[in-house]
């Protein structure tokens, strides 16, 4: 017995609502985010991440409430990314009562920020979220994409991986962008190859359908914590479901 | 001016938010403050210490703010529980930055080993330690009223504390080598992991905490 394996419910949120999109396109509306987090609470989530996805920066505020929100309410780990730019950023969000906060884009315009707010407020509050897709005009398998999937940036997802941890990132949160939104499962093959060449946890994200790829996504991409989103917001599968079928194919779990 | 029944210590080190959050959830009748003035934690009924980042930085801030005299008096004299680097700081020294701790307790703070970071099957074990991880409890104590041996809670270290006094130890956790996950003595209980963020049992330790009378 030992560390457990952790499920991350993902809560994609725009202008103070949850949303779930396919490849980043075609946003439905999931739901009012408190009310979800405190939902998934109560199934035993182990951890809840929060994705700012709102577009306007006049509306870029309302994530801070909601965070206020659910962190009084609700006690366990909360991570929130989306349009971390600066250091000052991530003391919000984790003034509002984040515990982690995710950084994404920025990691690849201005890497110091990763290393600054590493510095500043501990590499355990800071995740480096990576949008990978396989591509076959590069000397690499995959990839890093920014701007939610739109732009390739020519860096190798592995090397990138290590140079983030060698900045001060305390966990890395890899998204496939070929499988985020349709079910087919993780990509355990990118996954394993940043897991195996990190320390720090590694959280497998995008593309998960069943809850044999949240074992798939342990078993073969050697991932620390599983993300989902869709399977869980639309009812398919609750948290507790998720964690008997891991525990039943040998993955401890809480 | 209203008595303060829980002090929260603010050396500046991050959020404290969500400690005083549980603890306002768990005694809302209570009044509980985040602070960082040394007359505070003087009069408070009950201390809470906790600490994130690096352990350096926490000493070196404490000391700034004026406030190692009051949190070593307050480890003496009422019920204290620490949590995190607010455990790590109570001893000698450090091997995060080679920093002196508040020496409350002999004993050092070390680093997971890299050697050691395998499971029993070969499979790589990461540090940070992230997540949620069994505590065994080979003694009994108050604090631990109502949690269940080998209950899991949710930790966030690199770093965990080696007392040379065996007779503190009242928690252990397996990383896969055992460390020392929880010490008591007295008035003192600290602990490695959060409770502030282990769902219903982190809560109950808390409440376990806040109706302590040693």
């Amino acid at each position: 017995m030992g560390l457990a394996k952790r499920i991350i419910p993902c809560l994609d949120v725009t202008n103070g609502r949850v949303v779930k999109g396919v490849n980043f396109l075609e946003l439905r509306d999931a739901g009012d985010p408190v009310e979800i987090a405190q939902r998934y609470n109560d199934q035993g989530a182990d951890e809840l991440t929060f994705l700012d996805i709102t577009a306007s920066s006049d509306n870029r505020d309302l994530i801070l409430h909601i965070i206020e929100e659910v962190a009084s309410q609700v006690f366990i780990p909360l991570t929130v990314g989306g349009g971390v730019r600066q250091v000052d950023d991530v003391r919000r969000l984790l003034n509002a009562g984040a515990d982690k906060v995710s950084i994404n884009t920025t990691a690849v315009l201005n890497p110091q920020v990763v290393q600054d707010a590493a510095g500043r407020f501990g590499s355990q509050c800071i995740v480096v979220a990576i949008d990978a897709k396989k591509v076959d005009n590069q000397p690499f398998e995959w990839e890093v994409f920014t701007h939610g999937g739109r732009k390739a940036t020519g860096l190798d997802a592995v090397k990138w991986a290590q140079h983030m941890v060698s900045l001060g990132a305390g966990e890395l949160l890899v998204t496939s962008m070929d499988r985020d939104g349709t079910k087919i499962g993780f990509n355990n093959p990118l996954n394993r190859a940043i897991s195996d060449a990190v320390d720090v946890p590694l959280i497998a994200s995008g593309g998960v359908g069943n809850l044999q790829h949240l074992v798939d996504g342990v078993t073969l991409g050697g991932a620390d914590a599983v993300l989902a989103a869709s399977i869980f917001h639309y009812g398919e599968y609750t948290v507790q479901q998720a964690k008997a079928y891991m525990q039943q194919h040998g993955i401890e779990v809480r | 001016m209203k008595n303060i029944d829980i002090a929260v210590v603010d050396y500046g080190m991050g959020n404290l938010r969500s400690v005083s959050k549980a603890l306002e959830h768990v005694a809302p009748d209570l009044n509980v403050v985040v602070t960082s003035n040394p007359q505070d934690i003087h009069t408070a009924k009950r201390v809470v210490f906790p600490g994130q980042g690096a352990m350096p930085d926490c000493i070196r801030e404490l000391d700034a703010r004026g406030l190692r005299q009051a949190v070593v008096e307050a480890t003496q004299q009422k019920p204290f529980l620490g949590i995190c680097i607010g455990l790590q700081m109570l001893f000698e020294r450090s091997e995060e930055g080679n920093a002196a701790g508040l020496g409350v307790f002999s004993g050092q703070v070390k680093r997971f080993a890299a050697e050691d970071m395998h499971d029993a099957e070969g499979r790589k074990l990461k540090v940070p330690h992230m997540g949620w991880n069994q505590v065994q409890q080979p003694t009994t104590h108050p604090l631990w009223l109502d949690i269940a041996d080998n209950e899991r809670f949710y930790y966030v270290h690199s770093y965990y504390v080696r007392p040379d006094d065996p007779t503190l130890v009242t928690g252990i956790t397996e990383y896969p080598k055992p460390f020392t996950c929880a010490i008591a003595k007295d008035n003192l209980f600290a602990v490695q992991f959060h409770p502030e963020k282990s769902a219903k049992a982190g809560l109950q330790l808390l409440r376990n905490f806040v109706h302590w009378n040693p």
